[in-house]
This record gives structure tokens, sequence and C-alpha cells, in this order.
């Protein structure tokens, strides 16, 4: 049976194609693109070799709004741990609890999460439409018709007016994230807690989220990387405008690649985005294991 | 001593209960009220968004924003299917993320498998490899995997979606199954090879069988990544013919600007048979998300 299971042509057979593809298509192409980044190319004539300078005009003296982007991005984060998280946590908790309805109330809350980013789009473009969109319809009809605005058009309003269907549609993850993490504490430490005369907000906030921390760290830390790689509804809804008000990271990335022809500064970007990625796992971890420390 | 304490200490509660009751109600009230709205909140886009496909323009402009229909329009998935090629869009979604969740499936249970059960002395190190693969961002690999493709003549082919949808959707299917292989005890594959079955027979008629619910799992994820999926799609197809749905319906959503029907049923059509697989799996469903994120 040993022989068996250490035949190598087996083993080859079973595994090379996976790991050809995988590598080819996956890893390989980080190595290349750190390799793009490093030149000035526009995809047609040959690549000229340039260091760093695509990082230096990324940092220093930057003129096309990719600081800015940058800082949308982290607008956006804060708003996912901050104001997206806590509704997802809210929710879980109340779920958890054996609330009349649960199963019924989680799947609702999670059919967002499952459509088509061109679809949310889409249907918040329509929402967000000035003339004919349901969001000025009922400003209007509730008598705020001052409140009435092109959402989408007006650079004021463009970046918040994005980020909106954004946390919308991923506050149902988070939710069954959270809501997974507190169905596996064990009840009968609900019960001496209760026997205990523990209200249910001592109970959430002295039992229920300490025990989800493993969870919640896993919550934040999609939350953010998921912000700072957001790409499709925003494509979707503004492709970055108007006048470059939403812009992120990777909406000026895919324009610079795909429009502007600057294949080493876009690749770049790429690489930032991919670093800006692991940075910001690698805090995160150790924001909550300081925690776990103290 | 602490057994009076320890009495004493119920009694109270339930003094306490009995005069927390009230409040306790209409506090419940007040929390299933909230819950009630926030599904509103979560489903009336979309209920919204089948109204308006079956609404035509004067109704929407007249003002009949939110209202129901005076008319039902059907006739605007007819539209939506026939000049907006919908159809065609929709059908390229299901070749593309058909094939990619049959071939993903083979060579994840494959690779998986060996990895598990087999004995070779670089198991740990190709496993550890394919995890990696969990935290690289699409975006890192466009433009090479762009520049790859136009090399060998892929773009504007399925291919050119089902490579990258596979490669991408093998980490997170190895890291699931792995996982699961891992609590399925080896005992029936031994006492077949000692009745001289061999690897791939056993592979082929024990394992993949008591795989299946984990592949079902890994199936829903690689679904709703492929089917969903954006900027592989808008970037490496742009012939009409091979267009997939969420790029189709961008394009569809270009030519009718002003026509709402049509993009409404366009919508419709595109997001039907993920809630049909939804409904019917949906604690499924949930649970292939859920493992997802609990990587470690």
């Amino acid at each position: 049976m040993e022989k068996i299971l250490r035949d190598k042509k087996a083993i080859f057979l079973f595994v090379f194609p996976a790991f050809f593809v995988f590598v080819v298509i996956v890893l390989l192409p980080i190595v290349v693109s750190i390799y793009y980044s490093l030149l000035d190319w526009d995809g047609i004539s040959k690549g000229i070799f340039i260091g760093l300078k695509n990082y230096k005009d990324l940092f220093i003296r930057n003129t096309d709004g990719f600081i800015l982007a940058v800082r949308n991005s982290f607008i956006l984060a804060l708003l996912s741990v901050f104001i997206q998280l806590p509704i997802s946590l809210f929710l879980a908790l109340v779920l958890s609890r054996e609330v009349k309805g649960e199963k019924f109330y989680r799947t609702v809350y999670f059919i967002p999460v499952i459509l088509s980013t061109v679809v949310i789009g889409q249907l918040w473009m329509k929402i967000y439409n000035p003339d004919y969109g349901l969001l000025n319809f009922l400003l209007t009809k509730i008598g705020l018709q001052s409140l009435t605005n092109q959402w989408l058009g007006n650079p004021k309003t463009a970046l918040m007016a994005v980020f909106v269907p954004i946390v919308w549609q991923y506050i149902g993850y988070h939710m069954l994230l959270m809501y997974t993490s507190a169905k596996s504490i064990p009840t009968d430490i609900y019960e001496a807690a209760k026997i205990d005369g523990a209200t249910e907000s001592q109970i959430a906030f002295k039992i229920t989220i300490p025990l989800m921390k493993p969870m919640l760290k896993v919550c934040v830390t999609f939350a953010v990387i998921g912000s700072f790689k957001t790409f499709d509804l925003i494509y979707v809804l503004t492709n970055g405008g108007p006048l470059h008000a939403s812009e992120v990271p990777s909406t000026l990335m895919y324009n610079m690649i795909f429009f502007r022809y600057r294949y080493g500064y876009g690749s770049a970007m790429a690489v930032f985005i991919v670093a800006e990625a692991l940075i910001g796992t690698l805090i995160i971890q150790k924001l909550f294991a300081n925690d776990d420390a103290n | 001593m602490t057994l009076i304490k320890g009495g004493g200490k119920v009694n109270n509660i339930n003094i306490e209960k009995q005069s927390n009751k009230g409040s306790k109600k209409i506090g419940y009230y007040i929390l299933e009220i909230f819950l009630i709205i926030w599904a509103v909140i979560q489903l009336y886009p979309l209920f919204w968004l089948f109204l308006f496909s079956v609404k035509d323009n004067n109704e929407i402009f007249g003002g009949n924003i939110i209202g129901f229909p005076h008319i039902w329009r059907w006739s605007n998935y007819a539209v939506a299917f026939s000049s907006g090629n919908v159809g065609k869009y929709f059908l390229n979604s299901v070749i593309v993320t058909g094939l990619t969740i049959a071939i993903s499936s083979i060579l994840i249970a494959a690779s998986a498998y060996a990895i598990v059960r087999m004995k070779w002395k670089y198991s740990k190190l190709v496993l550890t490899i394919f995890l990696m693969g969990l935290m690289v961002p699409i975006h890192a690999t466009l433009l090479p995997l762009f520049m790859i493709l136009q090399r060998l003549g892929l773009l504007n082919s399925y291919a050119a979606l089902i490579i990258p949808y596979v490669a991408f959707a093998i980490p997170m299917g190895i890291f699931i199954l792995t996982g699961y292989l891992n609590t399925i005890p080896i005992e029936l594959e031994e006492s077949a090879f000692l009745d001289g079955c061999s690897i791939y027979k056993s592979f082929y008629y024990i394992i993949i069988p008591l795989i299946m619910p984990a592949l079902a799992t890994i199936a829903i994820f690689t679904y709703l990544s492929a089917w969903n999926e954006l900027m592989f799609a808008n970037t490496f197809v742009n012939d009409d013919a091979i267009k997939t749905l969420t790029v189709g319906i961008m394009s569809l959503a270009g030519e009718y600007q002003t026509d709402w029907g049509p993009i409404g049923a366009g919508l419709v059509i595109a997001t039907v048979p993920t809630v049909i697989i939804y409904i019917i799996f949906s604690e499924q469903v949930q649970k292939s998300l859920v493992v997802g994120a609990v990587k470690g």
C-alpha cells in the first residue's frame, strides 16, 4: 500500500495540472507586474528600464490624483470598519439570540452579497438618477426637495454616493460571519450569565463579543483589504469621476493601463495595491495580537 | 452560607424579571420592527428593479416611479433578449461558469487528494504555495495576464476567461478540500488497495463520492465568483459574441441609456439564476462563503 501511495507518476498526474495553471496564472503575474513597474512602457514599443521612478511619481509631486485615490480608499476602509461592521455586528448579535424568524432575516440580509456588482451598480445608478431616481423622488415626497441632487454627477457627493452601495452590499456578509461565530459559543455560558442576572447588552459586551474576537479580526481584515482593492461598483457607477472625485487606486490603475497605455506606471499602482493589502493585513493581525496580550 | 447567598440571588432575579417584563417586551417589539425595516432596506431595491423592468419610459417619466405598473410590459424582456443580446450573454455566462466549475473541480479534487493522502516529500510545500494564492488580489495579475493571453491569441475567447477563473478558484478549493479530506477515515481506501484496487480507481470510485459535499461548497463559491466577475471579463473580452452577462449588461445599459425597461429586464435576467440557486441552497450558499472566510 505504501508503494501505491508513493507512486510518483500518479502524484505528478494528480498535482501537476493544477499546480501549473496556478503558478502560471496566479503567482507568476505578480512577479511580472513588479518587473513591469520598473519600466517606462506603452505596451507597443520596447520598455525602458527606469528603476523606481514610477514609484517616485506615485508619491512625490504626484499630479494624477493617486494620493487622493489612496485617501479615498482609506475613507472607505474607515466607513467599512466603523459603520458597516457595527451594523453587521448588531444584526448578528440580535439574530444569534433566537429571534422569531431568525432564518428568514439571515437569508434576506445576505441576498445583496450574492448579486453581481454590475447588477447592483446599475440598480443604484437608477436609484441615484437625478430626474426619475428613487432617492430624489422620495426626498421630494417627504418635502426635502432642497436636498435633491445629481448624486453621482456632483463631485461633492459622488464619493459618498458610490460608497453607500459598497457598504450596503457587504453588511450581510459580515453579519453572517459574525453570526456563525456567535452561534458557535456554547449556550450554557449564556444561561449561567442570565442566572447571575446579566442583561442582554451585558451578555453581548462582556461575553459574546470578546469570544467572537477571532472572527472580528477576520471581518476587520476583509473590510479593510476589500476597501483597498475596491473596483467593481465604482467602475460601474462613476469610473472614478466626476473630475476624479470618486477615484480609488484600482480605477486609476485600470484607466492608466487600458486607456492611457502607461503600462509601467499602472503596474506600479497594481504593486502598490498588493503591498498595501499585505501590510494592512499584518498591521491588523498585530493590533489584534497586542490586544490579546493586554 | 454560600447556599443561602445563591438562593437570595435567584429570588432577586425573579423579582427583577417580573418588573422588567413590560419594558423587555417593548424592547423586543422595537427590535423586531428594526429587523423588519432592515429586511425592507435589503429587499426593496430589488423589488423596485423588478417593477421598473415591466414599465415603459412614459410611465416612469410620467411620475409612476415607485408604484406598480399600470400595464405590465413583459415585452421589455423580449426586447432585452432579442435586440439586447441578453440571451447570448446569458448562454456565454453559463458556458464560462459551467466549464470553470467542471475543470476546477477536477483539478482541485486531484491535487488535494495527492496532497493529503499520498506520500511525497514536497506535499507540505506545494500546499503552502497553493494557499499563498488566497492572498493574491486579481489587480496585480491583470496586465501580465492580458499580455500572456494576447501573445497566445486567446483574447476574445471563452478560454480567456475560463483559464483565469479556474486558476483563481484553485487556492480556495484546495483550502476547503484538504481540510475536508483530513476528516475522512482512510480505512475504506486501505481495504480497497488490499483488494488490488489502483490509486486511480480508488480516487474515482471511493474518494470522489465521499468528497461530493465539499465539492458542492467549492462549486457554489466558484459559481458566485465566476458568474459575477467583472474586471477580467471586461478586459479580456470585447467581442459581443463572447461577452458574459456582467459585461454584456454594461454595454446594454450604455445602449439603452434612457430606456429603463429593457435594462431592468436584463438586470433581472442576470440575477434570476443566482436567486434561484440561493433559494434552493440558501444554507449551503451561506456555508460556502463562511468556510471561505475562516482560513486561519
